[in-house]
């Protein structure tokens, strides 16, 4: 139950585009067609499927405060966090290339749709952006961490291949000369994604102190208001014994 | 002299990397919500891009090509964790409101595509001029998205409420006005990126794209 909620939470409610615009920059480069989107979007679902999980478990065993401390007692008290950032885009660089060496030998056809885009992954900001987000979310097990990953990857995979269709038809359009191009590629995305905030009413509970002070400001007005609706109740319900 | 000025002019309007070269998108977008934090996240763009262009070109002659990318990520890396520890000491609840985003300067675009494009192809003062002129021109763009979101979403600037108070309804509030709490939400960002690239490319018709 914990790993389908994340997968549609990591999918539709912290979408990596809309919610977080990460990998804006491969988003907007590579949206002009459907297909190389599609292929992008694959080796980054890819690519995060594998990097997150490993990721978390760098973090677990060496760099977390006290994370040493199965190499004895001695290291239980280092705290490596403060080279997180360089460890994971090392992990990440690495796995890239790495993938692509084994795709190239075991599934050419595989390499040739994916091919050109894992090199472009390596600096995408949504894969390290997986990664430091599993790492400040406290993901609590490895499962659970390939979870987030996958759904993420999908996540993004999703939003590249709608703005990608969006960008197909938009060219048969009118569209303003000075917006053509990158502006009403930005306003579309913006709109997608209040579109995609609506998500936010999926999950109900838990992440409540991701929310804005704004938003847990009104919920305390409606506290407020339930709870003088409680007491006008209970009111009722003395009065009500009363007549008895 | 007026070759060089160039490189710190031009990426402020027409070779803009935000609105024109489409690069460094994510942060941009992200922790423009308040002016500060805006402010904040182009100061430390402007160091770590204007001290690794530096590095990256004065090391330009013995990266081997084939893991340039390597060698990039880790310099900007280190670069980054400096700024990060840096944020951390001296603006501890700042660095809480940019969480992972200073982390995401390593791969912001605007590093690696000025590395590859300008540092590993030029000497140390004409790479350190480009990075100071790229990363002025993408802060501007943060500052002005940061500044109208935080004037029209919360009222305030930096913080001080400049509008007057939304409670006891003193200033512009006394006329009626409200706070569009929809600025401050994360699709505003790319709405109001959107404007700016509109108005920029009216009054330069040369930018339209067809």
């Amino acid at each position: 139950m914990e790993h389908i909620e994340l997968f549609f939470k990591s999918i539709f409610i912290d979408n990596m585009v809309f919610a977080t615009f990460l990998g804006m920059c491969s988003y907007l480069a590579v949206s002009k067609k459907v297909s190389t989107a599609v292929g992008l979007g694959a080796a980054v679902i890819f690519v995060l499927a594998i990097t997150v999980p490993l990721n978390w478990l760098l973090d677990q065993y060496i760099l977390q405060p006290g994370a040493l401390s199965w190499l004895g007692d001695e290291y239980a008290s280092y705290d490596l966090s403060f080279l997180s950032f360089i460890m994971f885009i090392a992990t990440i660089a690495t796995m890239v290339q790495l993938v692509e060496i084994i795709v190239e030998k075991f599934s050419p056809s595989l390499y040739n749709s994916l091919g050109i885009f894992l090199p472009l992954i390596a600096v995408n900001c949504a894969i390290l952006g997986g990664s430091l987000f599993m790492q400040s979310r406290e993901i609590p097990t490895l499962g659970l961490s390939a979870v987030y990953g996958v759904g993420s990857g999908i996540g993004w995979f999703l939003a590249i291949l709608a703005i990608a269709a969006i960008r197909e038809k938009i060219r048969y359009s009118s569209v303003p000369p000075a917006l053509r191009g990158l502006g009403i590629t930005f306003i579309i995305t913006g709109l997608m994604a209040i579109g995609f905030m609506s998500f936010g009413g999926m999950l109900t509970g838990g992440d409540e102190e991701a929310k804005s002070d704004e938003k847990t400001a009104a919920t305390e007005v409606i506290k407020e208001d339930v709870k003088s609706d409680t007491e006008v109740k209970t009111n009722l319900d003395v009065a009500e014994n009363l007549n008895k | 002299m007026g070759k060089d000025s160039r490189l710190i002019l031009d990426p402020l309007a027409d070779n803009n990397p935000i609105t024109i070269q489409v690069l460094g998108i994510c942060s941009a977008l992200a922790i423009t919500a308040e002016l500060e934090a805006s402010i904040v996240m182009s100061i430390s763009v402007l160091f770590v891009l204007g001290v690794g262009n530096v590095v990256i070109s004065l090391m330009r002659n013995i990266i081997p090509s084939k893991i340039r990318i390597i060698v990039q990520l880790i310099v900007v890396a280190t670069l980054v964790i400096i700024v990060d520890l840096v944020l951390k000491a001296f603006a501890y609840e700042l660095s809480k409101t940019l969480s992972v985003f200073v982390g995401l300067i390593i791969t912001n675009c605007i590093i690696m595509g000025r590395f590859e494009a300008f540092a590993l192809g030029n000497g140390p003062w004409r790479s350190f001029l480009d990075g100071i002129g790229n990363a002025l021109g993408y802060g501007i763009i943060l500052i002005i998205v940061g500044f109208f979101r935080e004037l029209l979403g919360s009222g305030t600037l930096l913080g001080f409420p400049v509008l007057g108070d939304p409670i006891e309804k003193t200033g512009l509030y006394a006329l009626g006005y409200e706070n569009n709490g929809f600025m401050l939400l994360s699709p505003m960002a790319l709405i109001v990126v959107g404007i700016i690239i509109w108005v920029q490319r009216t009054r330069n018709k040369a930018l339209i794209e067809d």
